[in-house]
């Protein structure tokens, strides 16, 4: 006999409990090979997925967890049987009977021969990982010449598409080298740095800030990231979240005050601690990692993992610490 | 999306301009004057104001047709209007080279120097103009006009060509071939007088149309002639001269056949697409059919750029009709009911032809709602590019359209699921979809039996050069590249005059440039390899877009390479490393070459331009990056470069 269901009349009472997570649905697995080892990871994942899931270390510059990739460095591709060209790990969804190799000797070129034409067009002393990834895949930028004089002051902003100057037989190699744009008090853009990685540009629309402040403009080698016309930040719509700032892999956009500090040599990591606390502005209540030396915060961070934050901040939990140290003489005098 | 536009106002003239495509501003939110009576109240924004994205590129064209560039408050005007936010409008508005966004003289003659013009003394056309006119980009004496070097501009059977653009309340765009400095000086000081720069002299009757014709098509009006049987014969104007020489029978057909069996009878014709990647397009039409999603879309792709390459302009330009028809075909049978013609911005007479075309189709309802009477709906709009090579890339032209830069988007997705608008979407050359008629009139059978066992059909060659007759022809797959040549009127067998008098085609030819600038240099030794898609691939080489350049003894060909080099870096969209970078350092590398200064020894040289072209074939996005060292390598590997 079948139970049928008893009429309500009114809805139930609320629950005393919040409701906890609803059970995840079974995920079904994918099964592949990276470099000939059998893996088994969720349907959806990526091959760099797979890659870590296996211990398999791979380069990335464009990628990052909390971004749509764009898969726009290539510095992280593999070799996937059956493909004419190598595939991004970053974004390559994982199919099954996949098999990927990530060392091969195609795979070390390309790798070497991107991180050289990076290596030799942009600056990349403030890259955390680069020096490694040099040296793992024996990159020279050298092989294509020593740096061209770098550009005046917007020069590189006003190039047009299409129209370039041939290059004139010189032993040198063009770069993006300009002078660093310093138009407010919160942050610099040293777009010698840009590895055009598309991040900030990210961060800064649908993936986190929705304020679009900037874009890529120009094409080609003479592609930059730019406000409309190359306005300056105070005359754009840049809200200051920072948010670009916080996704930049080169150090290309940074604190102005760790800027000035490395400008006056005294920017020292090693004698930095990171501390973590909630933001004192208001009720989302945000983490943020604040990043101390000399008893001074240098700057804002916030975890990547952060479930509040996924590595995204406002302007005032980014840029609002002066308080902290204006409140009366420094405890250090 | 709260957009923030500061900017003084836009003048009347770029109001004026960008209102004619969108109409008057509906309130102040959306850069209307301000009336806070009706203002306080509007609601406009969400989906339905950003929905109009796709009209960015059309608003940056009125505004560079009207003024003659687009200034800041005119761009931010077009922000307003259209729910942009000025920095990404910008970068659109920097992505393509017939767009400036300083101010620029409201006359150019853009000049070609590429490779073929470059035979054609191109060149010597840009000296004389640096002398007489003043240098590239900066205005003339008359303050109103000035000159650029300019890309090809598929005019190459005639080069040196150039096309002048005028702005105005009349703009007028007009590709010219050949001429020579002195052209291009009268020709600019017309337009800056105010008068056209076209001439209205091509005749109208059948015979001089077919003069006028021959000129690029030498076998126009010839017998046998299945792609190009109307060309120069049929009036590209009258839906009425289409219909009369069978235009709409093969609609009518499909319509009777029904969806699925269009499909079958294009998969069974084994139509391979003639755009440059020879993709089955049954296959293709049968994906889309088949894929979740709605609306779907079909997009033809008119916007051959490649170097050499100008097959499709005869088509565009001569015989508009049947693309139209065979889109609309292609929509039937994959279920689509909107479709977007993506044209080369310089293509301007393709551009008046094909939006003509449209509108008359409309009117005999054979676009519209009820096609034939059928209760099939279908619309195709015409969307003009702006100077960007990439645009021709499939996922790069959906982002065009769609107003982003034309960045190619990763594959996978492919566009059969992921598309124009993230819909499916069918996209086809010109060429392929021209062959479409042809199967639904003789049948699948007749059409796969034209040509070889793996290329079916017939076939349009670009033929340029060092050659007696340089034009568009019109030949079965497995022809012989000599037989085309010798159709061509083979090559001069002096080579300029230096070889032996009496010397045979052979020996006058240095090279063969096969697939265009993404293609690949080859030698005397392969004019008897049969074109075909397989017969190419069997020697290292590619049909692409069918360009078949001739460089006899005399041509320079590190000239040549450099400018192929320059090509794809002023090309690159710029997006991944290995291509944004690495044409850069392929083009600096043959600058250091044909300088006689080498980094290091030459071949360490070239074996870095080897390792660079490596890992662009390998690591790059797309096909742009993917063959940008193609026919360098090709030189290289065939000694026809001895720097
Ligand atoms: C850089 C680049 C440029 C291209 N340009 C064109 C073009 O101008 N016209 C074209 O039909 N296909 C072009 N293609 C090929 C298209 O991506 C696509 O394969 C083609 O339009 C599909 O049509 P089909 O199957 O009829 O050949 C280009 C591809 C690349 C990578
Ligand atoms: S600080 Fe924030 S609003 Fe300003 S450019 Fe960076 S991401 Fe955009
Ligand atoms: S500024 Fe930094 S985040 Fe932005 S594109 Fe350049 S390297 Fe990437
Ligand atoms: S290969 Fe070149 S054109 Fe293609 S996506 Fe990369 S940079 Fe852009
Ligand atoms: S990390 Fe994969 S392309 Fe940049
Ligand atoms: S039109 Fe000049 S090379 Fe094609």
């Amino acid at each position: 006999m079948s139970t049928v269901p008893p009429i309500q009349l009114y809805p139930p009472a609320r629950s005393s409990r919040t409701p906890g997570p609803p059970e995840p649905a079974p995920v079904a697995q994918v099964e592949l090979t990276i470099d000939s080892h059998a893996v088994s990871v969720a349907a959806g994942s990526t091959i760099l997925d797979a890659c870590r899931a296996t211990g398999v270390d791979t380069p990335t510059l464009c990628y990052l967890e909390n971004l749509t990739p764009v898969n726009a460095c290539r510095v992280c591709v593999v070799e996937v049987a059956g493909s004419r060209v190598l595939a991004p790990a970053c974004s390559r969804k994982v199919e099954p009977g996949m098999a990927v190799q990530t060392d091969t000797e195609r795979v070390r070129l390309s790798r070497k021969v991107v991180l050289e034409l990076l290596g030799s067009s942009v600056d990349l002393s403030t890259s955390p990982q680069a020096a490694g990834y040099f040296e793992r895949y024996g990159a020279d930028p050298l092989r294509f010449g020593v740096a061209a004089q770098p550009a005046v002051t917007n020069e590189r902003d006003a190039l047009e598409a299409g129209h370039h100057h041939g290059a004139g037989g010189e032993s040198t190699a063009s770069t993006v080298a300009q002078p660093v744009k310093i138009d407010n008090e919160l942050y610099v853009r040293d777009y010698s740095k840009c590895i055009l990685c598309y991040k900030c540009v990210e961060a800064c629309g649908v993936d986190a800030q929705n304020t679009f402040a900037i874009a890529v403009a120009g094409r080609g080698f003479d592609a930059r990231i730019s406000t409309e016309w190359n306005v300056s930040l105070p005359d754009s719509a840049c809200v200051y979240c920072g948010n670009c700032i916080g996704v930049c892999p080169t150090g290309a956009l940074m604190f102005r005050s760790e800027y000035e500090m490395r400008e006056a040599g005294t920017w020292d990591e090693s004698a930095q601690s990171t501390t973590d606390t909630i933001c004192p502005y208001c009720g989302v209540g945000c983490t943020l990692s604040l990043h101390v030396q000399d008893n001074e915060i240098v700057k804002v961070t916030s975890p990547l993992d952060s479930s509040v934050t996924e590595g995204h901040l406002c302007v005032k939990g980014r840029f609002g610490f002066r308080f902290v140290q204006e409140r009366g003489p420094k405890a250090t005098g | 999306m709260d957009i923030h536009v500061i900017a003084p106002l836009a003048n009347p003239a770029e109001r004026a301009a960008v209102d004619e495509l969108l109409g008057p501003p509906i309130s102040g939110w959306t850069g209307g004057l301000r009336d806070s009576a009706s203002d306080g109240h509007a609601a406009h924004g969400g989906h339905a104001a950003r929905s109009d994205r796709d009209l960015l590129l059309p608003a940056l064209h009125a505004v560079q047709d009207r003024i003659g560039w687009i200034s800041q408050p005119a761009l931010a005007y077009i922000c307003r209007r259209l729910t942009i936010p000025p920095a990404e409008a910008y970068g659109v508005a920097t992505f393509y080279a017939l767009l400036s966004t300083r101010q620029r003289a409201a006359v150019v003659a853009h000049v070609c120097d590429d490779i073929a013009c470059r035979l054609a003394g191109a060149e010597e056309v840009c000296a004389d103009l640096a002398r007489t006119h003043g240098p590239a980009g900066e205005p003339g004496a008359d303050g109103q006009t000035t000159w650029l070097r300019s890309p090809c501009l598929g005019l190459c059977e005639r080069g040196p060509a150039v096309l002048f653009t005028a702005a105005g309340e009349a703009p007028e765009q007009v590709g010219v071939a050949p001429i020579d400095a002195v052209g291009v000086m009268t020709r600019l000081a017309t337009a800056a007088g105010g008068r056209r720069i076209a001439l209205n002299d091509t005749g109208s009757s059948v015979a001089e149309r077919l003069a006028a014709t021959r000129v690029s098509v030498p076998q126009a009006g010839d017998e046998g002639l299945r792609l190009l049987a109307r060309v120069g014969r049929v009036d590209p104007t009258s839906l009425e001269a289409y219909r009369l020489a069978g235009g709409y029978t093969a609609l009518a057909r499909a319509i009777e056949l029904g969806p699925e069996a269009v499909v079958a009878e294009v998969t069974a014709s084994k139509l391979l697409g003639r755009g440059g990647a020879a993709f089955p397009t049954g296959r293709k039409w049968a994906a889309v059919r088949a894929a979740k999603g709605s609306p779907k879309y079909v997009v033809c792709n008119a916007d051959e750029s490649e170097p050499g390459t100008f097959k499709d302009r005869a088509l565009v330009e001569d015989d508009p009709f049947v693309v139209i028809e065979a889109m609309t075909i292609e929509a039937f049978a994959t279920g689509a009911s909107r479709g977007f013609l993506y044209l080369r911005g310089e293509y301007p007479l393709a551009a008046t032809r094909l939006s003509n075309a449209i509108a008359r189709a409309t009117s005999a309802g054979l676009l519209g709602p009820d096609i034939l009477g059928s209760g099939f709906a279908f619309e195709v709009e015409l969307r003009i590019g702006a100077g960007a090579y990439i645009c021709g890339e499939e996922t790069a032209l959906f982002n065009s359209i769609e107003g982003r830069r034309g960045e190619p988007r990763n594959k996978p997705p492919f566009p059969v699921e992921v598309g124009l608008f993230g819909k499916p979407t069918a996209v086809n050359n010109v060429e392929t979809l021209a062959n479409v008629p042809l199967i639904l009139r003789d049948g699948a059978a007749a059409f796969a039996a034209i040509g070889t066992e793996g290329s079916a059909g017939p076939k349009l060659f670009c033929v340029s050069g060092h050659i007696r007759r340089p034009g568009i022809y019109e030949v079965p797959f497995g022809t012989t590249l000599r037989a085309l040549l010798e159709l061509a009127g083979g090559v001069p067998a002096d080579g300029g005059g230096r070889a032996d008098a009496g010397a045979t085609m052979d020996d006058a030819i240095r090279t063969i440039l096969l697939g265009g600038a993404a293609g690949v240099f080859v030698g005397t030794e392969v004019l008897d390899t049969p074109l075909t898609f397989e017969g190419t691939r069997a020697i290292g080489a590619t049909l692409g877009s069918g360009v078949v350049m001739v460089f006899d003894r005399t041509a320079d060909l590190v000239g040549t390479l450099r400018r192929i080099a320059a090509f794809f870096r002023d090309e690159s969209c710029g997006q991944c490393v290995p291509c944004r970078v690495g044409t850069v350092r392929q083009e600096e590398l043959l600058a250091r070459l044909a300088a006689g200064r080498p980094n290091g020894s030459r071949a360490d040289e070239l074996r870095l331009l080897r390792e660079i072209g490596q890992a662009m074939r390998d690591a790059s996005i797309c096909g742009l990056g993917q063959t940008a060292s193609s026919a360098i390598e090709s030189a290289v590997r065939a000694g026809i470069v001895p720097p």
